[in-house]
C-alpha cells in the first residue's frame, strides 16, 4: 500500500434495485458489500463477471447513484449531490459514453471543457487520442472505438485528480487499446488516481497495480497482480504443460504433491508452487520410462486462473 | 488542481449549447416556427375568430405565441431530454461541474432563448398582417408567457424523466396536436364544445392562451389564468423533482 491518503474509499457498500416485475415485485441486491480504496498514482482495475456489480460500485463511487447503505469518500467527500468543486476534479467516462447522438466530437470537447477553470488543452488531447480525423463527424456516425476515445477524452478534459474508466477498452481496436493504455500509463505517472472496471483480465494483467475481483455484488478478494497469482507464503504459481505419447501411465512418485493430469490424448498439465526438487522429480520419471516430450512450457499462473478460480467457470 | 468554471458561466454555455442544438434540429424547426406560422396564416385567412378582436390577426397572434411555448418548452424540450435520457448524456453532464442543478438551468435558459427566436419570427410575420397588440398589455402578456414557459418546461421534463424516449416522442406531440386543437390555446374556450369545457378551463394550454388574449387584446391581466399556470408550474416542478429519473 503507498503512503499516500487514498482518493477513494468505498466500505461496506449495499444498493437493492427494484421492485423488478418479472421477479413479483422483489428486490434485487445488487451490491452486497463491496470494499474498495483507490490510491493517486495507481491504477485500481474493480474485475467481475457481467452483472457482478462493477458498474453500480462506479455510479456510487461517482455519486450517480445513493447506495442503501455503505459509506463512500470521494476525496474526502461524499459524492452524492456533492458540489462543482468535487465534480471538477473527478472525470468520468461512462460505460455507454453518455455522449449526446447529433454533437460534433471537437465542439463537444471544447464546450465541456468550457465548464472547467483550468483545462486540459482541446487540441492536444484530440491529436493524441486521434480525434482529430473525426473532430466533425456526427458523434452518432462514428465508429465504437472512436466514441470511446471521445468519451475519454471528455472525461480528460477537465484536468482531473481521479478518474473513473468503465470498460475503457471495450471496442477499442489493437492500434487505439495501445494509445488509450499509454495514455493511462502516463496519467498514472502523472499521480491520478485511475479506477477502472474490466471483465478482459489482460487489460487489468497489463495496467493494474491493484486489483479487486468482484462477484455476485462482493469483494471477493483483492490485491495486486503479483499478490493474487501467488499462494499464501508468496511463492508464485506455475503452469507447467507437456505434449507426449497419450494415455502414459502416470506414477505418484513423478510429481508427489501435485495432481498431474491427462487434460486431453497427449496433452499433459500440472499447477503449483514447484520447487527445483519437483522438476527434477518429473525429470526423473521421464528418464525411467524412456518419455522425450515433444515440447515442454512452464508459466505463471495468470489472473485469469484466479478469476475463475473465484468466480466459478460457468456461464452466468 | 481543477477547479469549476462560474455557476453563471456553466449556465450560460449549456444553455446556448442546447439552444444552437434544438435551432439546428430540423424537426424541432417545424414544430416550433413552421407549424405556427401556417396555424397564423390560416387563422388570419378563416373566419374562425371572427369577433374576438378588432382584426383576425389580433385575435390569433396570442393564441400562436402560446403555441410556440408549447412546442418549445413541452414538446422539443421534452423529446431532446429524453433521448439525453437514454443516451448517458444527463448522467455524463452531471458528472461535470455542470451538474444536476446546472443542466435543468440550461435547458430552462435554452427554452427561453429558442422562445425569443420564435417571438420574433412570429411577431414579425403577424405585424406584417396588421397585428397591432396593445402596449398596456406587453407586460401582464411576458409575465403570463414566462410563468407558462415554466409550466411546460417542467411537465415536458416530467414526461422526459419518467417515461422511454419513444414513449415520450409519442406522449408530447400526441398531446401538442390535442391541445392546439381542443386545449383551448389557439381556439379560446369559449368557442369549444360546453361539455368539454370544465375541463378544458384549467389546462395549462388554456390558461395561457386565455391569459394572453387578456394581456394583448384588452391589455388586461388576466389573475385566473396567472393563478392556474402557476399552480401548473409549482405542481409539475415538485413532480419532476420528485420522479425524474437521471439513468
Amino acid at each position: 500500500m503507498p503512503n499516500s491518503s487514498p482518493a477513494l474509499v468505498v466500505t461496506a457498500l449495499i444498493k437493492d434495485f427494484g421492485p423488478v416485475s418479472s421477479l413479483d415485485g422483489k428486490m434485487v441486491r445488487v451490491l452486497d458489500g463491496v470494499h474498495l480504496r483507490a490510491y493517486p498514482g495507481q491504477v485500481t482495475a474493480l474485475l467481475g463477471a457481467n452483472g457482478a456489480g462493477k458498474t453500480t460500485t462506479l455510479e456510487c463511487a461517482q455519486g450517480l447513484q445513493r447506495a442503501d447503505s455503505g459509506t463512500v469518500r470521494l476525496l474526502g467527500e461524499n459524492p452524492f449531490n456533492a458540489g462543482a468543486e468535487l465534480r471538477s476534479r473527478v472525470g468520468v467516462m461512462l460505460q455507454d459514453g453518455g455522449l449526446p447522438p447529433s454533437a460534433r466530437p471537437l465542439a463537444l470537447l471544447n464546450h465541456v471543457a468550457a465548464m472547467y477553470a483550468s483545462p486540459r488543452p482541446v487540441a492536444e488531447l484530440a491529436s493524441r487520442l486521434g480525434i482529430n480525423s473525426y473532430a466533425t463527424t456526427a458523434i452518432r456516425r462514428l465508429s465504437g472505438g472512436q466514441k470511446q476515445r471521445l468519451a475519454l477524452a471528455s472525461a480528460l478534459i477537465g484536468n482531473p485528480e481521479v478518474l473513473f474508466l468503465d470498460e475503457p477498452s471495450a471496442g477499442l481496436d489493437p492500434q487505439s487499446r495501445t494509445i488509450v493504455f499509454d495514455l493511462i500509463r502516463e496519467l498514472r505517472a502523472e499521480g491520478l488516481a485511475i479506477i477502472l472496471t474490466t471483465h478482459l483480465l489482460d487489460d487489468a494483467q497489463k495496467l493494474a497495480d491493484y486489483v479487486y475481483i468482484l462477484d455476485a455484488g462482493r469483494t471477493v478478494t483483492h490485491g495486486t497482480v503479483a499478490a493474487l497469482t501467488a499462494d499464501d507464503a508468496g511463492d508464485t504459481y506455475r503452469d507447467l504443460r507437456f505434449h507426449a505419447a497419450p494415455s502414459l501411465d502416470l506414477p505418484a512418485a513423478a510429481f508427489p504433491d501435485f495432481a498431474l493430469r491427462e487434460a486431453e490424448p497427449g496433452h499433459y498439465s500440472v499447477a503449483g508452487c514447484f520447487t527445483p526438487a519437483d522438476l527434477s522429480a518429473l525429470a526423473r520419471w521421464w528418464e525411467e520410462a524412456g518419455i522425450l516430450p515433444t515440447s515442454i512450457t512452464m508459466e505463471p499462473r495468470s489472473l485469469e486462473d484466479v478469476f475463475l478460480d473465484i468466480s466459478g467457470r460457468e456461464i452466468r | 488542481m481543477s477547479t469549476a468554471a462560474p455557476l453563471a458561466k456553466r449556465i450560460l454555455l449549456q444553455g446556448r449549447y442546447e439552444a444552437l442544438t434544438m435551432l439546428r434540429n430540423g424537426e424541432q424547426l417545424v414544430l416550433a416556427i413552421a407549424l405556427p406560422l401556417l396555424g397564423l396564416v390560416v387563422l388570419v385567412l378563416t373566419p374562425f375568430l371572427d369577433g374576438l378582436a378588432g382584426s383576425r390577426v389580433d385575435a390569433a397572434t396570442p393564441g400562436i405565441i402560446a403555441l410556440c411555448v408549447m412546442s418549445t418548452a413541452f414538446t422539443g424540450q421534452g423529446i431532446a431530454t429524453g433521448f439525453d435520457r437514454r443516451y448517458g448524456v444527463l448522467r455524463f453532464l452531471s458528472t461535470t461541474p455542470l451538474g444536476k442543478p446546472g443542466l435543468i438551468l440550461g435547458k430552462a435558459l435554452a427554452v427561453v432563448v429558442v422562445l425569443a427566436v420564435q417571438l420574433v419570427v412570429i411577431g414579425t410575420a403577424a405585424s406584417l398582417l396588421g397585428w397591432r397588440p396593445d402596449p398596456a398589455g406587453l407586460l401582464p402578456g411576458l409575465v403570463q408567457l414566462v410563468v407558462g414557459a415554466a409550466a411546460f418546461t417542467a411537465l415536458g421534463l416530467l414526461v422526459a424523466g419518467t417515461l422511454r424516449p419513444e414513449a415520450t416522442l409519442a406522449v408530447t406531440n400526441l398531446f401538442w396536436i390535442l391541445l392546439a386543437v381542443a386545449g383551448g390555446i389557439v381556439l379560446p374556450g369559449t368557442l369549444l364544445p360546453d361539455a368539454i369545457r370544465p375541463f378544458v378551463d384549467i389546462l395549462p394550454s388554456a390558461a395561457l392562451g386565455d391569459g394572453l388574449r387578456s394581456a394583448l387584446i384588452d391589455g388586461a391581466f388576466d389573475l385566473a389564468a396567472f393563478l392556474i399556470l402557476t399552480a401548473w408550474a409549482v405542481l409539475s416542478s415538485l413532480a419532476a423533482i420528485r420522479w425524474f429519473k437521471w439513468s
